[in-house]
């Protein structure tokens, strides 16, 4: 059916829209606006962004890896729920998470007010709002995609591999340096990849902490200078430097392939002190990362009681929910008509369009909001010269446009879930159905919908608690009066008003424990196989 | 080409030859198959076996040529009846049944002009036939891989096509289980006087299902015909060499009927294939090497095989040829050591050589 492959490759042609746009400004470089850029931008926004990823990086190392390791070599006190539960933080939006530390560590927080009282009111701790606060926010906030990636590889690496490292005289420590980490590199890499994507992307967090990266530059410049062509440059060069990151992520992956051997390694018991110490790192990163902020948002809720909440808090709820199920919709039936086009015709050149077509989340959400609507301006212009339309406003700021920007963005998400769906569905499978009399649309209710209930399903929660956390896009093309929880919670922080973001945080964190909780169960069921 | 026809003729491939882009995957194949016959397809990986099989459901379409099915064509040039609208059925090799229903409504699939009542007695009756009764509310993934395949089976026979077709069914199957499931599986088409044809890279699978037998092999069917023909009687080279075991030997012909070999001398009543003095490639069998210590011909042992009932033995003549012999086991002989051999044709089987 040409349709299917024509329908493919205009949604992918789409999907990379916005990448092909902001890139190409680059070759169309404005020397004023370049100029104003090196002179006022630049610097410090090139110099923040390298710190901070460097930070970040290191943080989630040094936090990711040792406690993959020890929950998959090791049985201690509580192992079996730190294993799930060092997961957890991946509900709290970075931007929660970042008030929420700000609330908490400031010179009139709780944590800084008690050491006062103990120590002498001379005692001054470095603010928050600072490098190293966004540092330390972000790598608590992003070091559970290393210690996923790497706990699964560490807990899949067959014993084969370290048995022999034991038997040519390597110590367990050594034979982790010398073995372990390095089978376990692509994976380790793999998810230091996503902590600095996120870094990248990341606008909330650094917005409230004060640090001055590439997309609040970006935010800026198009909100606060109007300049949507300085926007646009800043955007090309962040857009450079994640393409950059990913070439070098695959690079080092190489043509290496790694196939376990031997069962998972059986986990040893730690004893006294090293129990002692496993336990305490493992809990001071999950009170950091999770425990302690999630209460601290339930004590502002408590604190600011029903005062805060009126009539407006319905609409807050109702854009929320109406934007994430219908970008949930759009971007499941998407997905299945990519994966379905795929699964029917899978040549390389379809698996080359489903490729392009989830380019997008890898695009951040600042930079995606630039390059979707310098077209669809064009196109309003375009209208508005052949029809002598006054309206000024025709696509721009339309619900419309938000949910195609949101749709590039999170296709990704939704199309994981199908296609895994997808590739348990066997060719023999259809044909068995086709040989009994069953084709078309009777073969699609008996046999796909069936098979596919579980990945859409999965799909379509993953989108929906994207696109309510998501804080960018929303931002920037929303269209007028469409408030989210997300927009809520930006406008509270912005002004300092901590208890008052308060509740939107919670719902969002409440709701984003979900696909935690589908991430653990999955991961489960994996290693019980 | 429908008048020549018999009436109990089911299936007819006619000429079918089939491609892939501009790779020739089969020529020229023809073959036909009776109702109620069952038939087995022979030939190592890549030889289009697969191929074949899918072009005969419809999922893949002719270069030329035409399959026939009850007088009524299903595949030619511009001809293609879609594969639901075919009524063959079909058994993989992975049992491809549908994780996401149980046993009952697995078989019952291909039973939509039955109503309820209707369904669930052929069900019944279908798992009793496959001797899996009480397992109707069961799911795939707690069935063991021979009840899968029966189940795969059930549910192909269940709307009671003429014909089914079978991909290796037992190939995913362990070597105990195939044996006893190919007898089971013959027994159960054969009470349902359903054709199948079979596609399988065992021998001695085709051997045991099989009414006939073709070899696949360089894009041609090279011989349909009984299992016994096709051991004892081989077309050509490439049969005697894929089926069973033996050694080809260069003979000279020495008449019409005869010829001269370096273990004696043999006639046969056809014509042999060469004039008197040419040289010609004679198949002998294992079975046709027997011991004899009476016999002048003695030959060396060189390796041995023992099979339980008999031994194989590779046994090397004076003038450095090498024969198998299969000897039953109570003559067990060292390697080195030389015993007496007899050559009794029951099929002088010669082609000529090749250059």
């Amino acid at each position: 059916m040409p349709f299917l492959r024509i329908a493919l490759w205009l949604i992918a042609a789409v999907a990379a829209l916005p990448l092909l746009v902001v890139l190409s400004s680059l070759a169309q470089l404005e020397t004023t606006i370049w100029q104003h850029l090196i002179s006022y931008v630049l610097p410090h926004v090139l110099l923040n962004t390298l710190l901070l990823c460097s930070g970040v990086l290191s943080g989630v190392l040094l936090l990711g890896v040792p406690l993959a390791w020890l929950v998959a070599q090791y049985h201690f006190p509580g192992s079996r729920v730190f294993s799930w539960a060092l997961m957890l933080p991946l509900a709290i939006p970075a931007y929660v998470m970042a008030f929420v530390q700000v609330g908490l560590l400031d010179f009139t927080g709780p944590l800084q007010t008690l050491l006062r009282e103990w120590l002498g009111q001379d005692l001054r701790l470095p603010t928050v709002r600072s490098m190293g606060g966004a540092v330390l926010v972000l790598s608590l906030s992003f070091y559970p995609y290393v210690y996923l990636l790497a706990r699964n590889a560490f807990a899949s690496q067959g014993s084969r591999a370290l048995e022999v490292g034991q038997s040519l005289g390597l110590s367990p420590l050594q034979s982790l340096w010398r073995v372990a980490l390095p089978l376990a590199r692509p994976w380790i890499a793999a998810g230091c990849l996503l902590a600095v994507m996120e870094t990248l992307a990341d606008f909330g967090a650094v917005y409230v902490l004060g640090v001055d990266t590439f997309t609040t530059a970006i935010y800026k410049a198009w909100f606060a200078l109007f300049s949507l062509p300085a926007a646009t440059q800043l955007a090309s060069l962040l857009i450079v430097v994640a393409l950059a990151l990913i070439a070098i992520e695959q690079w080092q992956r190489g043509a290496r392939r790694y196939t376990p051997a031997g069962r998972p390694p059986a986990k040893r018991q730690l004893h006294g002190w090293q129990a002692g110490i496993a336990t305490a790192f493992a809990s001071a990163v999950l009170l950091a990362a999770f425990i302690v902020p999630l209460l601290q948002l339930l004590v502002w809720v408590v604190k600011a009681g029903w005062a805060d909440i009126d009539a407006r808090y319905i609409g807050f709820i109702w854009h929320s929910l109406l934007l994430a199920s219908m970008a949930a919709l759009v971007v499941v039936a998407l997905a299945l008509l990519l994966a379905y086009t795929r699964h029917r015709f899978p040549t390389r050149s379809t698996q080359l369009a489903v490729q392009v077509a989830r380019v997008g989340y890898a695009i951040p959400g600042a930079v995606l909001a630039v390059g979707i609507f310098i077209p669809v301006a064009w196109i309003d212009n375009q209208l508005i010269a052949l029809f002598g339309l006054h309206a000024p406003i025709i696509l721009k700021g339309s619900v419309a446009v938000l949910l195609l920007a949101l749709s590039c963005r999170f296709l990704s998400v939704g199309l994981s879930p199908v296609e895994s769906a997808f590739q348990r569905i066997t060719a023999s499978q259809i044909l068995a159905a086709r040989t009994l009399g069953v084709h078309g649309l009777e073969l699609l209710r008996r046999v796909y919908l069936p098979l596919l209930r579980g990945g859409l399903t999965t799909g379509v929660l993953l989108v929906l608690i994207d696109v309510l956390k998501e804080m960018p896009i929303t931002l920037m093309m929303r269209p007028f009066g469409w408030d989210t929880l997300a927009i809520r919670i930006f406008e509270m922080t912005s002004e300092g008003e901590w208890q008052r973001a308060a509740l939107p945080a919670v719902i969002l964190v409440l709701a984003g424990l979900l696909p935690v909780i589908i991430l653990i169960r999955t991961g489960d069921k994996q290693s019980d196989e | 080409m429908s008048d020549l026809l018999l009436k109990k003729d089911l299936l007819v491939l006619d000429n079918v030859s089939i491609s892939y882009g501009k790779t020739v995957v089969l020529e020229n194949l023809s073959l036909t198959l009776q109702r109620g016959e069952i038939g087995c397809l022979l030939g190592s990986s890549g030889t289009g076996k697969s191929t074949l099989l899918r072009a005969i459901a419809g999922f893949e379409s002719l270069a030329s040529g035409a399959i026939i099915l009850n007088k009524k064509t299903l595949s030619a040039i511009n001809v293609s009846v879609p594969t639901h609208q075919r009524g063959i059925g079909m058994v993989f090799q992975d049992h491809a049944l549908f994780p996401h229903m149980n046993v009952a409504d697995n078989i019952a699939f291909g039973l939509r002009a039955h109503n309820k009542e209707q369904k669930t007695a052929r069900v019944n009756e279908l798992l009793s036939m496959i001797g899996l009764e009480g397992y109707s509310a069961r799911f795939p993934h707690e069935l063991s891989g021979g009840q899968q395949q029966r189940v795969a089976l059930a549910r192909a026979l269940a709307p009671q096509p003429e014909l089914i077709l079978l991909d290796e069914p037992f190939a995913s199957l362990d070597a105990e289980l195939r044996q006893r499931l190919a007898m089971d599986v013959r027994a159960l088409l054969k009470s349902n006087n359903t054709a199948a044809l079979l596609v399988t890279h065992d021998q001695q699978e085709a051997f045991a299902m099989a009414d006939r037998v073709g070899l696949l092999a360089d894009k041609h069917l090279q011989q349909w015909a009984s299992p016994y023909a096709l051991y004892h009687e081989p077309v050509n080279r490439t049969v005697a060499e894929f089926v069973g075991e033996g050694v080809i030997l260069p003979a000279t012909v020495i008449s019409e009927h005869c010829l001269h070999l370096s273990l004696g001398e043999f006639c046969r009543l056809h014509n042999l294939p060469e004039d008197s003095g040419k040289i010609v490639d004679v198949l002998v069998r294992p079975d046709d090497v027997v011991h004899d210590d009476a016999s002048p011909v003695k030959a060396r042992i060189v390796s041995k095989q023992f099979r339980g009932a008999d031994f194989l033995y590779t046994l090397q003549l004076d003038d450095g040829t090498q024969v198998l012999s299969l000897v039953p086991s109570h003559h067990d002989h060292q390697i080195g050591e030389a015993m007496g051999i007899r050559v009794a044709f029951d099929h002088l089987i010669a082609f000529g050589a090749q250059h």
